[in-house]
């Protein structure tokens, strides 16, 4: 029992990430602008939040220097996103191209930094990050009250923007434009809905929600930025956003099940029945699930109808 | 012959050009900004690559399976398809040509043995793609994620099979294999660089897209099922049959890159940490070359140029080689957003056009 709770606390840790990075994904995405760039964003996030994080523990700001770090991350996560929708917006370059660029603009720029601060250094010197927070009485709860419960701050945060998030996009005005105009955009255009500042608004949430995730990684569980913090989580947040069909609620669902496929990584190898089996095929089976689950129940993705297409008034 | 004339004839070549420039100018500038000197670095970065025969050689080595992913991501490009998969499919090529190459070695000549391992990388390879077209084309699955997940497949599996079948004891890589694509009378004209048939293969499958696609019956019809499904299938044409092959075609050029690596480079396949990302080397490739044959390779031979050469920068001059990536990132990002080339050209082709009057 008490490796059940154990499992479910790591999977909520590495989901954590994915959760923030899915939900960008969906803004941008639902606005109409395909986001490949998830995987540069969440590096900038990382970044970020490794420099940021750093001076201010070298300031003495002790327990809040990891939300330093964060709010780090968000900024240069929006301004990481900028670039992506000035590309794809104003300037209707191919989104997937912009997508692409941010990603090698991220990993070029962040690691050409991080040596000219840290003198040539690949890796940024080791931050404290969050403790974990177990909530009063709710951590008592046996199973549930370890593994959710007793998680690290940004762990509830991803939970509870998880609701936020459906609730903006499918309950309030803003939400019914976003989701407009990368339905519709000509429709929502001539009904008053300016589809330029509402994509640029979906593409910035996207690349604060990204940096988030990035951040997360390197204060809670890396502790430095190198150049494999991240690798291919963004690319498995695209896959959760689209395994949840751009739904915050179904990406929540997708990105704890890729969290579980690295949590279990940890905890299979303690059972004796797990040495029959390749370690390889374990690391397989969230991957071919996924596959699998895709074929027989989710179906045709609809992703929102007007993806990936520059908004041009002209031929309204 | 037309054809090649028109290229060059439109102003099509000048924003990729403007754009390379334009490119090089962001590097140079992040680097004035981090106190470095861009023209010590963009020197030290040539000087790497031209400087001795081994060094030309080995980015020759190095552009070959940039070649490759890059064909293979602008082949499902033109089909309408965004292959993520490159890497796994490489990953998949690499291990069908050790497996051949190592448990077929003593029985086969080796003039059968070498072609039968490079055709069953990319037969390997086009298979493994074929699974997300074939899933795309009668699921409806998006290709982006079935990629992703089967990368990872690929990487497990190969190791896999490496750890099991083809391990050298006490090692985390295989045998060495046998059987080589090295071109051994060049290898010792430049100085043991590592140069193998692959870079051929990988030339002769350029000019098989740009044929199949312009100027077969199919390539006409996978183009347009690339521009708009819709009005394909409109017109009669087989949409789902298309996607499977044009992932197929796309898969087969990203295994021969992994055959490439491993009989032609280091004649063993290592057990990955990681995937090694030669996929996503492709994406840029791809892009980079506007998704035509012609410019694929033009842009894996400056892709290959600059990463190669990036080495040499923090010898040279300093610089942090990951300062290559940014400008990689401007290049492909002025080409996309043509617009701002454009604006940056407005005055010169305004007063071109003067002339022209007067």
């Amino acid at each position: 029992m008490e490796v059940l709770g154990q499992l479910l606390n790591t999977t909520l840790v590495f989901s954590t990430a994915l959760i923030f990075a899915a939900l960008g994904g969906i803004f941008s995405e639902r606005s109409g602008i395909v986001n490949i760039g998830l995987e540069g964003l969440m590096m900038f996030g990382a970044f970020a939040a490794a420099v940021g994080g750093y001076y201010a523990q070298d300031a003495g700001m002790g327990a809040w220097a990891p939300w330093i770090g964060v709010l780090c991350a968000m900024a240069v996560g929006v301004l990481g996103a900028l670039i992506h929708a000035v590309a794809s917006i104003t300037f209707k370059a191919d989104q997937t191209i912009s997508g692409t660029v941010i990603n090698f603009l991220a990993a070029g720029s962040t690691l050409y930094v991080v040596k000219l601060i840290f003198e040539g250094a690949g890796e940024t010197p080791l931050l404290d990050g969050f403790n974990k927070v177990p909530i009063p009485g709710l951590s008592k709860i046996p199973v549930i009250g370890e593994g959710i419960f007793n998680s690290y701050p940004t762990t509830y945060l991803a939970m509870i923007l998880v609701v936020v998030i459906y609730f903006i996009l499918f309950k309030t005005p803003f939400g019914l434009r976003l989701r407009a105009v990368g339905e519709h955009p000509s429709a929502a255009d001539t009904l008053g809905v300016n589809v330029k500042r509402m994509r640029y608004i979906g593409v910035m949430l996207s690349g604060m929600l990204a940096g988030i995730g990035g951040a997360t990684i390197t204060l809670t569980t890396t502790g430095t930025f190198s150049h494999n913090t991240i690798s291919g989580q963004g690319f498995i947040a695209i896959a959760a956003m689209i395994f949840g069909k751009w739904n915050p609620l179904g990406a929540f669902g997708a990105a704890v099940f890729f969290g579980l496929s690295q949590a279990i990584r940890n905890y299979v190898q303690l059972f004796e029945w797990s040495k029959n089996i390749p370690q390889e095929f374990i690391f397989m089976i969230p991957y071919v699930l996924t596959i699998i689950v895709l074929v027989s129940a989710v179906g045709r993705s609809s992703a929102p109808k007007a993806l990936g297409e520059p908004y041009d008034p002209s031929k309204r | 012959m037309s054809r090649f004339k028109k290229i060059f004839a439109t102003d099509s070549y000048i924003v990729p050009l403007v754009a390379i420039v334009m490119g090089f100018l962001v590097g140079a500038i992040v680097m004035l900004v981090g106190g470095y000197d861009p023209i010590a670095a963009y020197s030290a970065l040539f000087k790497r690559v031209f400087g001795s025969p081994y060094d030309f050689g080995e980015a020759i080595r190095e552009m070959t399976p940039l070649m490759f992913t890059g064909l293979a991501v602008a082949f499902a490009f033109r089909s309408g398809m965004f292959n993520i998969g490159a890497d796994g499919q490489v990953l998949i090529g690499m291990t069908a040509a050790s497996v051949v190459g190592i448990k077929f070695a003593g029985t086969l000549p080796s003039f059968v043995l070498v072609p039968l391992a490079v055709i069953m990388a990319g037969v390997c390879g086009g298979l493994w793609a074929g699974i997300a077209g074939y899933l795309k084309a009668k699921r409806g699955i998006n290709e982006v994620i079935t990629t992703i997940m089967l990368n990872w497949i690929a990487l497990f599996l190969s190791n896999y099979i490496v750890r099991t079948f083809l391990l050298l004891s006490g090692q985390n890589r295989s045998e060495d294999i046998p059987a080589s694509l090295s071109m051994t009378f060049l290898n010792s004209v430049f100085d043991n660089a590592r140069l193998h048939w692959g870079t051929a293969i990988a030339l002769a499958a350029a000019v098989f897209f740009y044929v199949y696609l312009w100027k077969t019956k199919q390539g006409y019809e996978m183009r347009a099922v690339g521009l708009n499904p819709h009005a394909a299938e409109y017109a009669g044409m087989n949409v789902g049959r298309n996607v499977i092959k044009a992932m197929f075609i796309s898969g087969v050029f990203a295994g021969l890159a992994g055959a490439g690596e491993v009989l032609g480079v280091f004649h063993y396949q290592s057990v990955f940490a990681a995937s090694p990302g030669y996929g996503f080397d492709g994406i840029a490739v791809a892009l980079l070359g506007l998704t035509h044959p012609l410019g694929v390779v033009l842009a894996a031979i400056l892709y290959g140029t600059l990463t190669y050469g990036s080495a040499g920068m923090s010898f040279g001059a300093d610089v942090p080689p990951e300062l290559i990536r940014i400008v990689i990132g401007s290049i492909i990002f002025f080409i996309a957003a043509q617009g701002i080339v454009r604006w940056v050209l407005k005055p010169f082709y305004f007063k071109r056009k003067k002339e022209k009057v007067l």
